[in-house]
């Protein structure tokens, strides 16, 4: 078809309506804010005159009121297009903010009621004859050595295996049926319900020793069916991102696979995968469930993972709120002590995991 | 002809990844070896007197229940923090915006646990009243009110904290791989900045989000301490979220009952820990049959 | 349709890094202008800034006046969305939208404003864009299927006629042709001679074979050395600056001795 022919065609058409002017009407620099603190003073005025006034739903209300006020203002002002754009912008931030108070209010709470027992004798002393006249002593100092016990056993046997398993998905695998069934699965195990895993490892003592055996072995056995997939997963990744050239550079230096891969790739990942090992450790640490099952909980010190029921933090702080002792207070800031120790171990180990990322990462320019 | 060193390296790299085969088989199968003498038993020596369908049901429901509320709160939430961060905060600020996101991550279920029953379920009792008072036509919000804020609601409501920021993390990075060349495109027609969104970020991102909702779910569905400290449930089966009696879900049950039973009743929890294992791996394992078929479509763009 | 473009003084910053640094450059309604120049002298930053999709990038400003028509598009309550719809853009790799049809390409800018157009306007557009684009004998009998079906030359027809779409006045073009092989490249260039009788072009391009074959005018960015702005270095029309520069690096580079 010749172009004068297409162009009659086009002309019949008629063009879409309204001409687009470069200047949009537009708000004010200062209107959302405006209208911020406008619904802020309405929303509390009206609270205080109907006496319902809670800080819940003062936040909300003026939440909602903002968002409409904003959308109608900008609507009649700047258009419907710009309008919806304003709103969506709004909702989103609010839902940040939202998802925020969770993050502040658990830390607030687990600090204030924490900190009445954060003291020398919590990191010093178990419960073993705590009671009557000794109440307000007692502390955790047994769960945290079998929280650290249980843990770095776990991390024993999880870190060789995940990191090897991560090495040959990556550097022999490539497409092979088994690498293909070896990630489908290590996807499927990083969805295990921890009580699921606890469950596994006493299931498989218990056909050993008999249904009543509990011992901290069995906790860390829990512990590396969880941790192992993120091993796997985060050591992968950082593998996968070493460039091939380099693997061909030693290569061609005639250096056999398996010293390329010890020498070169892994050295040049070794931040990011140190980095997914301390993630991955903090994740287990804080485990309850599992260690519920299959460790159970003692009053006294024992330093011993292959016999006997250990004192573990999180189970600790479990039965102190769950099932205190006469007086509960003492026992239930016990509890808030151990979430507090928790917290702040799980804080630390992500913060060092963060760290350790971006101080021994490879310099790439 | 390959060097000794490399046959025993390649060997143990692949042993390992054997191994981890053997711990999963390992995993059914001794579950399956423990759980088979409550599937054996006489009805009438289990908990409860029935057979184990009977036992099993309420608990299935608490979990499928709390994990659906947890769900429909946490996945919307999550979609807008993850366009928060990647697409309207300052971006000096958004990696720092997203850690905050992660910390929520790793704390443990047992803070959350201790959260949810001393401040969350006191907060929402003025919720739960007000819910009764204007929706209680609803059965789900029946009442009578609990006023220890025990509820299902609570339990839903602190899962939807937990599982937000693995959604968020999941949908956020698929966000970040929207082609800079889509959204350009978009941009260049005049697209105001949620119109760009709308065209370009959320379909390129749809599966993303739908398979970090899935894994949300596999998590919610298997979390134990949180349910287990917050809620007061039973073997009932009730939709009134809002009032004392709830139905308590598989892995609170077994977390609550495991440590005093013997006998029978043991193999009657770990059978029903195997019906959330099974539960949890049909969840997850679509979620990740989604991402993969995602990852091998735009593979081949 | 077909609209001056004026750049007075212009600078174009990131942050604190000055990019681009004064230009003045007249572009006139529906001809085609190419900037050509050395690999990161600033020609696509300075297209990106008419449009204002340089932007995209925080920190993005400019100092100086740029006019369409004499309208400062950067003037005070100048909305960039408006302005992208005036100044339409085409980059340098097609990229259809891989969830739409070919149909909802097309319409994906007007969809923005005008949500209840009727069917018989949607269809009508879709046509005459599309044949705008030399595309429309190609693909009208598969409408609904996905942009990304089609060949790469197609794929940037289908982008040309999805910019049209929305009747802009200049068409701004990103190297479009640089990752399409010959043939794909003519159909371009044929279709590139057609639309500037409707339309302002401005086409950065590579290849100065390119440039002397589809401009009417051009003008010769250049670079002093790494971390130094970008700057116009002069611009006339198309045959005079390939025949007699009056700037040595002009000559220089057109006749392939650097860049």
């Amino acid at each position: 078809m010749s172009i004068d022919t297409e162009r009659a065609q086009q002309e019949k058409v008629e063009p879409p309506p309204g001409p687009v002017s470069l200047v949009r009407a537009e708000l004010p620099r200062w209107a959302p804010y405006g209208i911020l603190v406008a619904s802020l003073v309405v929303v509390g005025v009206l609270l205080a005159v109907t006496g319902g006034f809670s800080i819940g739903l003062f936040v909300f209300l003026s939440a909602v009121l903002f968002g409409l006020a904003t959308y109608l203002v900008s609507r009649v002002v700047e258009g419907a297009r710009k309008a919806t754009d304003r709103l969506v912008t709004i909702v989103v931030t609010v839902a940040f903010l939202i998802a925020l108070i969770p993050l502040i209010s658990v830390v607030i709470t687990v600090v204030t009621n924490g900190l009445a027992r954060f003291d020398a004798a919590f990191f010093t002393q178990s419960m073993r004859g705590v009671g009557g006249a000794n109440d307000l002593a007692g502390g955790g100092y047994h769960a945290i050595m079998g929280t650290l016990i249980i843990t770095a056993l776990a991390a024993v046997m999880s870190i060789p295996v995940g990191v090897l398993t991560a090495v040959y998905l990556v550097e022999y695998g490539s497409k092979s049926r088994l690498a293909r069934a070896v990630t489908f699965f290590v996807d499927v195990m990083t969805g295990i319900p921890s009580i699921v895993a606890g469950l596994f490892s006493f299931a498989l003592f218990a056909l050993f020793f008999g249904p009543s055996i509990r011992l901290g072995f069995a906790g860390s056995v829990a512990l590396s069916v969880l941790m192992i997939p993120v091993v796997v997963r985060s050591t992968e990744e950082m593998l996968k991102i070493v460039p091939n050239e380099l693997r061909e550079a030693a290569y061609a230096l005639g250096t056999p696979k398996w010293r390329t891969i010890l020498k070169v790739v892994i050295p040049t990942s070794i931040a990011g995968i140190a980095s997914g090992i301390t993630l991955a450790i903090a994740r287990v640490i804080g485990e309850t469930a599992p260690l519920l099952i299959a460790v159970g909980i003692t009053t006294g010190l024992n330093l011993n993972p292959f016999a006997n029921r250990m004192a573990t933090l999180p189970v600790f702080a479990y039965y102190s709120y769950a099932a205190p002792g006469v007086p509960r207070e003492p026992f239930i800031d016990r509890a808030w002590t151990s979430a507090l120790v928790l917290i702040i171990i799980v804080l630390v180990l992500n913060l060092v995991a963060r760290l350790v990322a971006r101080v021994f990462a490879p310099k790439t320019r | 002809m390959q060097q000794p060193g490399d046959r025993i390296f390649a060997a143990s790299a692949r042993g390992a990844g054997i191994l981890i085969l053997v711990v999963l088989a390992g995993v059914a199968a001794f579950l399956v070896i423990q759980a088979i003498p409550a599937l054996v038993a006489n009805p009438a020596d289990l908990p409860g007197g029935k057979n184990i369908a009977v036992y099993v049901a309420p608990f299935v429901f608490g979990t499928v229940v709390s994990s659906a509320i947890a769900l429909i709160i946490a996945t919307p939430l999550a979609i807008a923090v993850a366009l928060f961060i990647t697409h309207y905060a300052p971006r000096r600020l958004a990696q720092g915006l997203g850690y905050l996101i992660d910390l929520l991550a790793a704390v443990p279920s047992i803070v959350f646990g201790l959260w949810g029953l001393a401040v969350l379920a006191p907060a929402m009792l003025g919720l739960s009243t007000w819910l009764n008072t204007y929706l209680g036509w609803i059965p789900l919000f029946a009442g009578p009110v609990s006023v220890t804020g025990r509820t299902m609601l609570v339990v839903g409501v602190t899962l939807a904290v937990m599982i937000l920021p693995i959604i968020t993390a999941v949908s956020r990075e698929v966000f970040l791989q929207t082609p800079k060349l889509h959204e350009e495109a978009a941009l260049a027609l005049g697209a105001t900045r949620w119109e760009m969104i709308r065209m370009s970020v959320l379909p390129f991102g749809r599966s993303g989000i739908i398979s970090g909702a899935m894994l949300g779910l596999g998590r919610a569905l298997g979390e134990t301490m949180a349910v287990a400290i917050i809620l007061s449930g039973s073997s009932i089966i009730t939709f009134n979220l809002i009032s004392s009696g709830n139905s308590s879900s598989i892995a609170a049950n077994i977390a609550l009952n495991f440590p005093d039973s013997t006998g029978v009743a043991v193999n009657t929890l770990i059978a029903s820990g195997l019906v959330l294992f099974v539960i949890t791996l049909l969840v997850n394992s679509l979620a990740r049959y989604i991402i993969n078929r995602r990852r091998e479509f735009s593979g081949a763009n | 349709m077909g609209k001056a473009i004026d750049a007075k003084n212009l600078n174009i910053y990131y942050s604190s890094f000055l990019a681009v640094e004064g230009v003045n450059m007249t572009i006139r309604p529906k001809t085609v202008t190419a900037l050509i120049g050395p690999s990161g002298c600033g020609k696509s930053t300075f297209l990106r800034s008419i449009n204002r999709m340089h932007e995209v990038i925080p920190g993005a400003r400019v100092e100086g006046r740029l006019e369409l028509d004499g309208k400062d598009l950067y003037g005070p309550g100048v909305d960039p969305v408006g302005v992208r719809r005036q100044i339409g853009m085409v980059f340098q790799r097609p990229n259809p939208f891989p969830t739409m049809s070919i149909y909802d390409n097309v319409i994906a800018g007007q969809r923005l404003n005008n949500k209840k157009m009727k069917k018989d306007a949607t269809d009508d557009l879709v046509e005459q864009s599309l044949r705008g684009a030399n595309l429309w004998n190609e693909v009208k009998d598969r409408l609904d299927k996905p942009g990304s079906s089609m060949s790469g030359g197609q794929q940037q027809r289908l982008c040309i006629a999805r910019a049209i779409a929305v009747q802009p006045d200049v068409l701004l073009m990103d190297e479009p042709c640089s990752a399409l092989d010959p043939i794909s490249t003519l159909a371009i260039e044929d279709l590139i001679n057609e639309l500037k009788m409707d339309y302002t072009i401005v086409i950065v391009t590579h290849n100065m074979q390119q440039a002397a074959r589809v401009s009417d005018f051009t003008g010769f960015f250049n670079i002093e050395g790494t971390g130094k702005p970008g700057h116009l270095v002069e611009m006339d029309e198309t045959k005079t600056i390939f025949s007699q520069p009056k700037e040595k690096a002009t000559e220089d580079y057109v006749s392939g001795r650097f860049g």
